[in-house]
């Protein structure tokens, strides 16, 4: 076990540099950079361009140096100190944007996360043990109509019903009141209060897929002889289930913890918008638009090694749980 | 061959099992009498398909669904005497047919790897066994594992313990199986083809190491297989198995030597003489096993059967009965119909 996760470590840095360099890859592949699309807009706008100054930002980030250049230079700077470089649109550190907004993705995927755990674990347990049952076609029915529903459509809808008939605001993640406040029990509260919102909009149709990957798993194991053979000791039902077939088919709710991050830059930016959510998503969406190629990349960048390290965690708790991973491996 | 004090620990009487499918009924349990004696060994033999599994799993009532005990009975007669009790009638997720499962009878399976959880250490697995049907606590528990693991052949029972089912042979998983079967001390062991999937090799360790325990702990064995050869060498008395129905029971000596029913005749004079399967010998009866949906009328074996009665066995189904001149003998045949009580009427 030691030495499959020392293994997974160790693969973890060369993975980590590819990563990087790809992310530059990417961030520079549009045509242009930062300078040239800001001089457009200014010249759209009729502005004045000032050649000197252009120049001089040109010379201070090093947009004139070849590629390879431009790549070391940042990601040494990353490293030894922790400077990712400044957002040309927002005029700061990067540091200083990206943070807060990595910590609420981290908050809130972690929460759809365990939402999704809660409510698919218990009803996919039950879906499989009373297959064909009216609860389980009912579960059925409404895990597609979750699957089916776009995230940004459930979001309007739950910010719609709160507002007709709560009279409240279900955007952000505070109200207008704590959002500058200092931490308190009350401001916690007010939290919670708003982020069961996006909990339940991001995570519905993870709910209804691995409600659906858990039943037919678990319907799968329940067939097995060794799950006969445990019923033959004398164990009661729910015991029996508990311990063996659950245990083999709870397999993807680890691996699920791999995808949630992934997801979350992929499927949920608009979700972010439409809830003005304090997350990555928005503000990355932005900074690939305009161009803003340390914004960006640090996103991509950070975002991606917490990808990494969810697929890492997932396949670690899966060797803890299977012992035939830690042998193959 | 048996004393004549044998005393009978399980009795299954007409019992009838069904999976009640889309297509239809499969009737695979039709009519099933067996008895086993305390200590002995009942082997149960017949082709694939057979109803053997069914009728193990409709002793354990561990038929998995949608199949059902619909009728018969089958009496687990109690160490202190007293009345037996019907495990047919019992609630199959109930408290009672809980502590029969493991305690009073153990099984185990063809496929020993299929029969294990692959992410459950081998102790953990037995160690609940006894957990469940031994006093004491943790401690006696696992004093109880480690000594049934080295009954078993576990040279050192600590490592196995802790060991994992593939990290074991196909031989050593078997072990492990009989030692997770029989830590609970049941009185009766019930062995569904334990060797079916080993080699010849393994196959002969395996049933030496059963004999053995049988002569230390003595427990029944119900020992079902499709090999007469392994019948010859293990059992006391047979039940021989058609289509969901006991057709012939008795003693192996008069099983081999004074077989009553043409099927069994058929099997015993086929070549291989002995040893070699059901499914061998059979290659040599004429015609095939029926549609399980669509049983033939009468007797079961009368399309197949070289002594068929014209006009009786195509629509009399023959009952179970005792013969006369042997009262732990039965046949269910119309040859033999006058000669006998049936079962049910004697009891
Ligand atoms: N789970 C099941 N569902 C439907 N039919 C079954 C099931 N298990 C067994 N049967 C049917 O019952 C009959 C007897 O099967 P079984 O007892 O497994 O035979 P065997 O003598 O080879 O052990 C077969 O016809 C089989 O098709
Ligand atoms: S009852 Fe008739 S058909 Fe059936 S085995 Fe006996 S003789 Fe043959
Ligand atoms: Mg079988």
């Amino acid at each position: 076990m030691g030495a499959y996760v020392i293994r997974r470590l160790l693969l973890f840095i060369p993975m980590m540099a590819a990563i990087s360099v790809i992310t530059f890859i990417l961030i520079q592949l549009p045509p242009g950079d930062y300078l040239t699309s800001e001089i457009m807009a200014m010249a759209e706008r009729g502005e004045e361009v000032d050649e000197a100054a252009i120049e001089a930002l040109k010379l201070r980030y090093g947009l004139d140096r070849p590629m390879v250049e431009q790549y070391f230079r940042w990601i040494t700077n990353i490293i030894l100190r922790g400077d990712f470089g400044r957002s040309f649109h927002w005029e700061q550190p990067v540091s200083s944007l990206i943070w807060e907004r990595l910590m609420w993705t981290v908050v809130i995927s972690l929460g759809s996360l365990l939402f999704t755990w809660v409510v698919a674990f218990p009803i996919g347990i039950y879906s499989a043990t009373n297959q064909y049952s009216i609860a389980d076609y009912l579960f059925t029915f409404f895990g597609f109509l979750g699957k089916a529903t776009p995230n940004f459509l459930l979001a309007l809808v739950l910010m719609w019903m709160g507002y007709v008939y709560f009279d409240l605001n279900m955007g952000g993640l505070f109200s207008a009141e704590y959002q500058r406040a200092p931490w308190s029990l009350a401001k916690v509260g007010d939290l919670i209060g708003h982020l069961w919102v996006p909990l339940v909009v991001l995570g519905t149709a993870g709910t209804a897929d691995l409600i659906r990957v858990l039943r037919a798993n678990l319907l799968d194991e329940l067939s097995k002889p060794y799950v006969t053979a445990a019923r033959a000791k004398g164990l009661t039902e729910l015991k029996l289930i508990a311990k063996y077939p659950v245990r083999i088919a709870i397999n993807p709710f680890v691996s699920s913890i791999g995808g949630v991050l992934p997801e979350l830059i992929s499927g949920a930016a608009i979700v972010s918008v439409v809830l003005s959510l304090p997350t990555t998503g928005p503000l990355m969406l932005g900074a690939l638009l305009t161009q803003d190629m340390f914004l960006a990349g640090s996103f991509l960048m950070l975002l991606t090694i917490l990808s990494l390290i969810g697929t890492l965690l997932s396949d670690i708790l899966l060797a803890v749980l299977d012992p035939r991973i830690r042998q193959t491996v | 061959m048996n004393p004549p004090a044998a005393e009978v620990l399980l009795e299954v009487r007409n019992l009838r099992t069904q999976f009640k499918l889309r297509q239809g009924v499969v009737r695979s349990v039709d009519g099933v009498d067996l008895t086993i004696y305390r200590g002995q060994t009942l082997g149960v033999v017949g082709e694939s398909g057979c109803g053997k599994s069914v009728t193990a799993q409709s002793i354990l009532r561990i038929v998995p669904h949608p199949g059902e005990v619909v009728g018969g009975q089958i009496l687990l007669h109690g160490k202190a005497g007293g009345a037996p009790v019907d495990l047919a009638t019992l609630p199959a997720k109930g408290q009672r047919i809980r502590e029969v499962r493991g305690g009073e009878i153990g099984m185990i399976f063809q496929e020993p790897m299929a029969s294990l959880s692959p992410v459950h250490t081998v102790g953990n697995q037995v160690i609940e066994m006894a957990l469940l049907h031994r006093e004491g606590g943790q401690d006696e528990a696992r004093e109880a594992v480690l000594d049934m693991l080295s009954r078993v052949g576990f040279s050192e029972p600590e490592r196995t313990f802790d060991s994992y089912p593939h990290e074991l042979s196909g031989g050593m998983r078997q072990r492990a199986v009989i030692a997770m079967a029989l830590v609970g001390r049941p009185s009766l062991l019930i062995a569904d083809e334990p060797t079916t999937a080993l080699d010849v090799t393994t196959e002969a360790q395996i049933l030496r190491l059963l004999k053995r325990l049988q002569a230390d702990l003595g427990m029944a064995i119900m020992f079902i297989t499709h090999d007469l050869g392994v019948i010859a060498k293990m059992a006391d008395h047979a039940a021989v198995m058609y289509l969901g129905k006991v057709v012939e029971h008795s003693d192996v000596d008069a099983l081999f030597h004074d077989a009553r029913h043409p099927y069994l005749r058929a099997l015993l004079s086929s070549v291989p003489r002995f040893g070699g399967s059901v499914q061998q010998r059979l290659a040599s009866i004429e015609g095939i096993v029926p549609d399980p949906f669509r049983l033939p009328g009468g007797c079961p074996f009368h399309p197949r059967c070289p002594e068929s009665i014209a006009g009786r066995c195509e629509v009399e189904v023959p009952v179970y009965r005792t013969l006369p001149e042997a009262a732990d003998r039965g046949v269910s045949c119309h040859l033999h119909a006058p000669l006998g009580e049936p079962v049910a009427a004697q009891r």
